[in-house]
């Protein structure tokens, strides 16, 4: 690894530091960089210094225009990193394979003619910087190496590496940047936004995730997957699918374009197993499927494979475990 | 209002693609190739505005020759007409060289909205909207799951990881759909025979003033493609009453309960 700083691209969320920034700074510290330091954009950014020393961020570049949030983040966001990168030279930027963190990562790429490699699983840095990531749902491990150009950028799926803290230390430095925020961009204006009303741990969070697709027949069973999460202490996911047909909100969707969980157990209801969503649950510890085709490829990564109706299975398993609670 | 769609053809997600061991590509001979499922709501969302406000739809894609297909379904489906940028030496291209191209085909005629995927069921790195974006100097509105305008404006609703946020934006701009957008209409008989009377351009990045700058140089190679570790499946059993129970076997096990 030559002399360069890694960075790492945190967002914060309601408040707190994505858990991205985390597992993201926590992987830069082993990379062998001089310096691993944290980029952190919007208002809340200097709250979140703190943490990402933590986390192993000796700087922490933060610029808290409220700009970053009224408008789309990308084009503000790269065009303010653009002249630091110029300076401080990175070697390299990780990024969370988030909706803005994918905006920022594309826009960078084009604006600095710059590589970027998208889905990051793993990476290692030698002689070379190489990105291992998979495709076609999990099946293909495929190890991509940067070339010369740096930075280089790379965008990782949640989850891929595991955050932990470092003993406590001396606080990161931290580094105002000026916003900037061109005119072209201020065209583009968040004018609302909306958060569906939880109850229980969230979806990534969950150690049991009950999720239900198409093969529930109607959206209102979707309540009978809440009873049993409820039950379990656990989550309610869906597949793209149950949100493409305006089931269930989108913040339920677990696969490659929505949540990536790892829960103890995942109960996969009616889910036929395409690679959209089995990309974003293929890590759980056991696996469930219930499913009313036996040749639906649920059942080839299923722990425990039921061939039979979802909704009777699951009204005798919400019976079973109230019975086991009561 | 004159909409671009982007469009790409993909294998067959219903068959699994197979990268190359040794030329690390995707082996297109094993696969059926079909217009990206995730591209149809893109057209669809572009013919819907081109038939409320007036104008046409261009469909611009890069790919082998037989992509020419996907711009084919396209203009099925009902765009006017479509561009096919392909070259032996867009083989393989990266995100960044895919933006480069497809913006350089998209400035060729005015134009008011580019509609992309999300991101493509092959590749999926989901940075090409905005990369493409930046090279035209607009917008991107990306995971947009609703759109409307009237006709100067453009309002959407983006996904993001917990919830939705509204945006209105100026036009021109980009926008990335999510699929389920819209609901894609299935090509006509007369949309089909149709396609042969509309035009359909074939260029080259030398075309298009790119054959310096394509693909971009000291970007990134693959260096391996292995078969992933498989979860080993486990036991499936047909619900005689006790699937239920087997569960609770299993979660119990597991010490969730």
């Amino acid at each position: 690894m030559a002399n360069g700083p890694v960075w790492v691209f945190a967002e914060v969320v309601d408040g707190r530091v994505a858990p991205g920034a985390l597992e993201l700074l926590t992987k830069a510290r082993s990379l062998g960089a001089a310096d691993v330091e944290a980029v952190c954009l919007g208002p809340g950014a200097r709250e979140a210094v703190g943490e990402l020393g933590r986390h192993g961020a000796s700087t922490v570049y933060i610029s808290i225009d409220a700009g970053f949030v009224e408008l789309l983040m990308g084009g503000p966001g790269a065009d303010t990193l653009a002249p630091l990168i110029a300076t401080r030279k990175p070697e390299l930027i990780l990024f969370p394979g988030t909706h803005d963190g994918r905006d920022l990562a594309g826009r960078l790429a084009a604006k600095l003619d710059l590589p970027v490699i998208a889905n990051g699983l793993d990476i290692e840095t030698g002689a070379a910087i190489t990105v291992t990531s998979t495709i076609f749902g999990v099946t293909q491990v495929v190890r991509t190496e940067f070339g010369e150009r740096r930075p280089a950028l790379a965008l990782f799926r949640p989850k891929a590496f595991t955050a932990s803290a470092l003993p406590a230390g001396p606080a990161p430095r931290t580094v105002e940047v000026p916003a900037v925020i061109d005119e072209r961009h201020r065209r583009a204006r968040v004018v609302d936004r909306s958060t569906p009303v939880a109850t229980g741990p969230a979806l990534e969070e969950a150690t049991v995730v009950v999720s239900g697709g198409r093969g529930l027949q109607e959206p209102a069973n979707f309540e009978l997957l809440h009873e049993v999460a409820g039950l379990l202490h656990g989550a309610v996911g869906a597949s793209r699918a149950a949100v493409d047909a305006g089931w269930v909100p989108y913040s339920m969707q677990v696969g490659q374009t929505g949540k990536t969980v790892k829960p103890t157990v995942y109960i996969a209801c009616g889910i036929s197993g395409a690679m959209q969503h089995t990309v974003g649950m293929r890590g759980a510890q056991a696996i469930v499927a219930i499913n009313r085709d036996p040749e639906a490829p649920i059942f080839k990564l299923a722990d425990l494979g039921i061939v039979g109706d979802a909704l009777t299975v699951l009204r005798q398993l919400r019976d079973e475990l109230r019975s086991r609670s009561g | 209002m004159n909409v671009v769609v982007c469009v790409k053809l993909v294998p067959d997600p219903n068959t699994p693609g197979q990268l190359d061991p040794e030329t690390h590509r995707l082996r297109r001979d094993l696969a059926d190739a079909v217009l990206d499922p995730g591209d149809e709501f893109g057209v669809e969302a572009g013919l819907q505005l081109a038939e409320a406000h007036g104008g046409e739809v261009r469909v611009v894609s890069m790919g082998p020759e037989r992509a020419v297909d996907a711009v084919r379904k396209a203009l099925a489906m009902g765009a006017t007409k479509g561009v096919l940028v392909c070259d032996d030496s867009l083989r393989g291209a990266d995100a960044l060289t895919t933006a480069k191209v497809l913006a350089a085909a998209i400035r060729r005629e005015p134009y008011d909205l580019v509609i992309t995927a999300t991101e493509s069921t092959d590749g999926y790195s989901g940075i090409v909207p905005q990369a493409l974006a930046e090279l035209l100097g607009v917008p991107a509105v990306t995971f947009a799951s609703e759109m409307s305008s009237d006709g100067s404006l453009l309002t959407a609703t983006r996904q993001t990881e917990r919830g939705s946020e509204t945006v209105v934006t100026g036009l021109p701009c980009v926008v990335a759909v999510t699929a389920g957008v819209n609901e894609p209409r299935y090509p006509t008989l007369r949309g089909i025979m149709g396609v042969k009377s509309k035009p359909l351009e074939r260029l080259t990045p030398t075309d298009l003033g790119l054959a310096a700058s394509v693909p971009t140089p000291t970007g990134q190679t693959v260096v391996s493609v292995t078969m992933a570790g498989q979860r080993q499946a486990g036991e499936v059993v047909r619900d005689d009453g006790d699937g239920a129970h087997r569960i609770v076997e299993l979660l119990a096990r597991l010490r969730v309960i």
